[in-house]
């Protein structure tokens, strides 16, 4: 049987008229990890944007037989952490629970299956004993394990996350490591922003290496390079 | 001074619909300040009610109900807004702060054109003696409304005013939500600013919903002790505003006010002063 591809042909963002994307197209099988690596404003954030179709492209996506738009809950987001209001009113099991809105859809409410779900989730990531905890409460790391609990309620088939790390301790990078790559046996495809170089041969099936465009993608193996690093990162910029 | 109060209440029924009013605007806009404070719109609520001065005006002019250019003008204020952020690089409170100064400005030139000063004090503070029988039975409509929109949508409100862009991924019709509540929140201020004008409704609709924030950590605990702490407020206010004859709209308030400080030094997990013991 042929493999599923994940497919990103000439895709092109801008902000206020500066290319932050420039063509990108890359290629790479349902199924595995790929790390997303270049610099910083190399448009590695941008990229997963564009992929989820939350900010304004041209060029094509394409999951499988699918565009991103007709995949809606079985796409999975995980922006960075620093991104959220952490003293809005919400608890760990709510951050969670919302998770399930695509499951759960309009005027719809949980039932005992979905708080098992939420429960499980967060016993996987040892969180339950601080389900009732307000997120502000959290450190780090466990305010990542929170929202990688809320990923796993989702079950979505393609997850995106944008540096899951930052401000991580070692034991919650472990811990999230190990569930994803359980996801990744289970046939999940996931696309994860990653700025540490000396892991990601440990992390990654499949690289893209980005400068605003794609250096080069593909086995981490074979991408992996000096020559393909020196060339990302030390890109000027795409006119 | 509490008997004499009960034998206004009981005697004169201006006073009973007064009092109902504020009991019901108290209670609809402790749901909404809320969602306010926790969408970030608190600027947006001041702007709106600034905003719809010049409605209040043409209303006047065209011989409408007031409600209608005020709305009108509240939520050409809100897309305007919307509009500029979106096609500039300007930041959000410099736009609102822009629009709805301009529309206050162009509000006042246009009564000061066709009523008496009189009217304009009632339009910028308020005049609970204006509220008509339809006025509370319009309130209780409103306040029924918004009350099940809140039941019905909670999840959806919860989800789009903590995490927006997870909700976009979701599908969630994010902007419509936007400016579905942002039209609430326009019909919400067009009928309490009779009650305490447009100057003050800001405060009335945030320091209800900021005093409860301090006080829970959960979004449906906030909105039923903010809810709870308006219609307080509003209670009082309207006892304090007959006692020492000023405007409802002030001594509601300046209720909350008082109820936010206490909070802000004394609540149990927030508060400054039990912090500085711990």
């Amino acid at each position: 049987m042929e493999m599923e591809m994940i497919k990103v042909s000439h895709l092109s963002a801008s902000y206020l008229g500066t290319p932050v994307l420039k063509n990108v197209n890359f290629e790479v099988p349902k199924g595995v990890m790929v790390g997303i690596i270049g610099p910083n404003g190399a448009g590695k954030s941008t990229l997963i944007k564009a992929m989820l179709g939350l900010i304004k492209s041209n060029g094509q996506v394409q999951i499988g037989e699918k565009m991103p738009h007709q995949l809606k809950s079985q796409l999975a987001y995980m922006k960075q952490g620093s991104d959220y209001d952490l003293n809005f009113p919400i608890s760990v099991k709510d951050v969670v629970m919302l998770g399930l809105y695509p499951s759960l859809g309009l005027l719809k409410r949980p039932k005992r299956k979905h708080h098992k779900r939420v429960a499980d989730a967060l016993r996987k990531v040892e969180m339950e004993q601080l389900k009732d905890c307000q997120i502000a409460a959290l450190s780090g790391g466990q305010w990542q394990r929170v929202l990688i609990a809320r990923i796993l309620v989702q079950d979505a088939d393609v997850l995106f996350l944008d540096e899951p790390f930052t401000g991580v301790d070692a034991d919650s990078e472990a811990n999230i490591v190990a569930i994803l790559r359980e996801l990744r046996d289970a046939g999940k495809s996931i696309f994860m922003i990653y700025h540490d170089l000396d892991s990601v041969t440990t992390y990654f099936d499949q690289v893209i290496l980005l400068n605003k465009t794609v250096i080069a993608y593909g086995p981490t193996a074979d991408v992996f390079t000096d020559a393909h690093l020196k060339a990302t990162y030390m890109r000027g910029d795409v006119k | 001074m509490m008997a004499n109060f009960i034998h206004v209440i009981t005697t004169y029924s201006f006073m009973q619909r007064a009092f109902l009013a504020a009991v019901l605007i108290g209670f609809i806009v402790g749901i909404v300040g809320v969602l306010m404070i926790l969408r970030g719109l608190s600027l947006m609520g001041d702007a709106i009610g600034h905003s719809v001065l010049p409605g209040v005006a043409m209303s006047h002019l065209l011989g409408l109900p007031h409600a209608i250019g005020a709305a009108t003008f509240g939520i050409i204020a809100s897309l305007l807004i919307g509009f500029i952020t979106e096609k500039t690089t300007l930041k959000k409170d410099t736009v609102l702060g822009l629009v709805f100064s301009s529309f206050f400005a162009l509000g006042i030139v246009m009564i000061a054109q066709i009523r008496t000063m009189t009217d304009l004090h009632h339009i910028l503070f308020g005049n609970i003696l204006t509220i008509r029988q339809a006025d509370v039975e319009n309130l209780m409509w409103l306040a029924g409304a918004v009350l099940l929109l809140v039941l019905l949508f909670y999840k959806e409100l919860l989800l789009t005013s903590f995490d927006e862009t997870m909700a976009t991924v979701y599908g969630v019709k994010t902007k419509l939500i936007h400016y579905l509540f942002l039209f609430v929140l326009t019909v919400v201020i067009v009928f309490a600013i009779q009650l305490v004008g447009v100057i003050l409704i800001v405060a009335m609709m945030i320091t209800p919903a900021a005093t409860a924030y301090l006080l829970t950590h959960h979004m449906h605990r906030m909105l039923i002790v903010s809810t709870l702490l308006s219609v307080s407020a509003s209670m009082i206010g309207v006892f304090l505003s007959l006692q020492l004859n000023v405007s409802a709209g002030s001594t509601i308030v300046l209720t909350s006010f008082v109820i936010f400080l206490i909070t802000f030094l004394l609540a149990p997990k927030k508060g400054w002063v039990i912090n500085l013991l711990k």
